[in-house]
C-alpha cells in the first residue's frame, strides 16, 4: 500500500516534470526538479484526483498550509496523512 | 491632439448601486465581501465574494429585455444610464456618428454559460433558450448600450482578464483623444459569481476562503466579485461649449506586455505601463498623489506592483498613497478597472482617499503608504489607476484634476 502511493504519486511529479519515474526519487525538492508554483498546482490537482482526496493548499501561504511540500518524499508523507485522515481504517491496512 | 475629459459616471458593484452609494462605501471603509449566495455553494470551498445584494433586475428591465440581458449586461446598462445622464448628452444627429462605447469584460455571460450548460449537461434537456448566443457573447453588453443610446460610432469589447476595462477605457481615451470619436461610452462589467464562474478560480488556488487583505503579511488570496463601471469620455472641447460638469481630464494611458508567464506578474512589465502613463501624461512622479492599486491580495500580485511603483516613483514613492478598493468590492475580474477608477476620481473630486480595508500586518515587500483601513482626507491633482492581468497584459491609466 505504502510502495504504491508513493510510486503513484511519483508518476505524477514524474509527467509533470517531464522526467521517467525512476530518475524521480524522495530526496528530490520540486525546484530540483523544475517543477514551479503553477506546476506544483497542476501536480496538488491530479494529486487530488488519483486519490480522491482534498489537499488544503493555496498558493498564497503555500508554507502555512500545515503541509510539508518541499520534496517528493515530503509530499508521499502529506498525500499518506490525507489519505488515512479520509478513511481511518486506511492508517492500519 | 485633442483633450479628453469624464462627464459621467455609474456603476452599480457590491457596495452600491449608484456612485454616490460606492464613494460612501468607500470612505466609510465598507467592505462589501460577505457569504456567497448562489446554487451549489455547499460544492465550492470557496464561499465568500463581493455580490451585488438585493439586485431587481425587474424593476429596471422589462420581460423581453431580460430574456436578453446577461447579469453583466444587466449591470452594464444599469451603469451607463446614471453615466449618460449625469453627462447631460444627447446622441442625436452628428453626434450619435461620432460617438461609440468601448467596454471590458473577461468573461462576458458567464451566467448564461453556466446556466445553460446546467440545462443540457445536468438535467439532460437538448433544447435551450433562442436568445443564449445574443445573451453569452462578450459584446453584448456594448451592443446593448449603443442599441440604447443611438451611439452609432466605433463599438466594440475588450478582453484582457483583469485588464479589461483599463484596456477599454485605454482605448476610448485614444479615440477621442485624436479626433476619431466626439465621446465614448466606455469601462466594464462583469458577472461570473455563479457556481461555474467561481469553480473556475477555486481551481487556481489563489483565493482567499476569508478577506481579501491586500499588502498585508497576513494577505492569502483574492476575492471575487461583480458589477459595472461605466463613463462617459468627451472632447473637452466640445464638453466646454457645452457647459458640462467636467469630473476630472483623461491625461495619459499606457500599456505593456510582459511576454513571459501567463499568471506570475512581472514588476518591469509593470512598471513600463507606470512610466508610459506618466509619460503620456506629461506628468512628473511627484505630480501625483494618489495610485488606485491593482492590489489583489495575492502574495505575488501585491509584492511585484510595490517593486514597480518603487521603482516608477523612486524617491516619490515613499510620499505617494496606493491603495487597493478590491479589499472592499472585491476583484472584478475584467469590470475592476473601471469600478477602481471611482476611487480615483472619488480622490480627486471630494479630496477622499479610500482605505485599503483589512489590513492587519506591515509586509516589508509592501513598504508603501498603502492608506490602511480608515479613509484619508488629501488634496491630490493627479491620480493613477493600474491594471495587470494575468498574461502580463498592463494597463495603467492617469486622471488630472481640470
Amino acid at each position: 500500500m505504502e510502495t504504491s502511493v508513493k510510486d503513484r504519486i511519483i508518476a505524477i511529479i514524474a509527467q509533470q516534470a517531464v522526467r521517467d519515474s525512476h530518475e524521480v526519487t524522495p530526496d528530490m525538492s520540486l525546484n530540483a526538479l523544475g517543477i514551479d508554483s503553477l506546476g506544483l498546482v497542476e501536480a496538488i490537482f491530479a494529486i487530488e484526483e488519483e486519490f480522491d482526496i482534498s489537499v488544503p493548499f493555496n498558493a498564497n501561504e503555500a508554507e502555512q498550509s500545515g503541509l510539508d511540500l518541499s520534496s517528493v518524499g515530503a509530499i508521499v508523507a502529506a498525500v499518506e496523512s490525507l489519505i488515512a485522515a479520509k478513511s481511518p481504517n486506511a492508517a492500519l491496512a | 491632439m485633442r483633450r479628453v475629459v469624464i462627464t459621467g459616471a455609474g456603476t452599480v458593484n457590491a457596495l452600491g448601486l449608484t456612485v454616490p452609494e460606492t464613494y460612501a462605501a468607500l470612505r466609510d471603509g465598507r467592505c462589501g465581501i460577505g457569504d456567497l449566495d448562489v446554487r451549489d455553494v455547499e460544492r465550492l470551498s470557496i464561499r465568500i465574494g463581493a455580490q451585488v445584494r438585493g439586485w431587481d433586475a425587474e424593476a429596471h428591465f422589462n420581460r423581453q429585455q431580460i430574456a436578453l440581458y446577461d447579469r453583466f449586461t444587466q449591470f452594464t446598462l444599469h451603469a451607463a444610464k446614471q453615466a449618460v445622464e449625469q453627462s447631460g448628452l444627447e446622441f442625436c444627429g452628428e453626434l450619435s456618428m461620432t460617438s461609440g462605447v468601448v467596454l471590458g469584460t473577461a468573461g462576458g455571460g458567464v451566467n448564461t454559460w453556466d446556466e445553460n450548460y446546467r440545462v443540457v449537461y445536468e438535467e439532460g434537456k437538448n433544447r435551450v433558450h433562442p436568445f443564449v448566443v445574443p445573451k453569452l457573447m462578450n459584446s453584448a453588453a456594448a451592443s446593448h448600450v449603443s442599441m440604447e443610446y443611438n451611439l452609432r460610432g466605433p463599438s466594440f469589447s475588450v478582453s484582457t482578464a483583469c485588464a479589461s476595462s483599463n484596456h477599454a477605457m485605454g482605448l476610448a481615451f485614444q479615440m477621442v483623444r485624436s479626433g476619431a470619436a466626439k465621446a465614448m461610452l466606455t469601462g466594464g462589467a462583469e458577472a461570473m459569481l455563479c457556481f461555474g464562474g467561481i469553480k473556475a478560480w477555486e481551481g487556481l488556488r489563489v483565493m482567499s476562503k476569508d478577506a481579501c487583505r491586500p499588502f498585508s503579511a497576513d494577505r492569502n488570496g483574492m476575492v471575487q466579485g461583480e458589477g459595472a463601471g461605466v463613463f462617459v469620455f468627451e472632447d473637452y472641447d466640445h464638453a466646454r461649449a457645452r457647459g458640462a460638469q467636467i469630473l476630472a481630464e483623461v491625461a495619459g494611458f499606457a500599456m505593456s506586455s510582459d511576454a513571459s508567464d501567463i499568471v506570475m506578474p512581472s514588476a518591469q512589465g509593470a512598471e513600463r505601463a507606470i512610466t508610459g502613463a506618466l509619460r503620456d501624461a506629461g506628468l512628473n512622479p511627484e505630480d501625483v498623489g494618489y495610485i488606485n492599486a491593482h492590489g489583489t491580495g495575492t502574495a505575488a500580485n501585491d509584492k511585484t506592483e510595490c517593486a514597480a511603483v518603487a521603482h516608477a516613483f523612486g524617491h516619490h514613492a515613499d510620499r505617494l498613497m496606493i491603495s487597493s478598493t478590491k479589499s472592499m468590492h472585491g476583484h472584478l475580474i475584467g469590470g475592476t478597472g473601471a469600478v477602481e477608477l471611482l476611487a480615483c476620481l472619488m480622490a480627486l473630486n471630494e479630496g477622499v482617499i479610500a482605505p485599503t480595508i483589512g489590513y492587519q500586518e506591515p509586509d516589508p515587500e509592501c513598504a508603501l503608504d498603502v492608506v490602511p483601513n480608515v479613509a484619508r482626507q488629501a488634496q491630490v491633482d493627479a491620480v493613477l489607476s493600474n491594471a495587470f492581468a494575468f498574461g502580463g497584459l498592463n494597463a495603467v491609466i492617469a486622471l488630472r484634476k481640470l
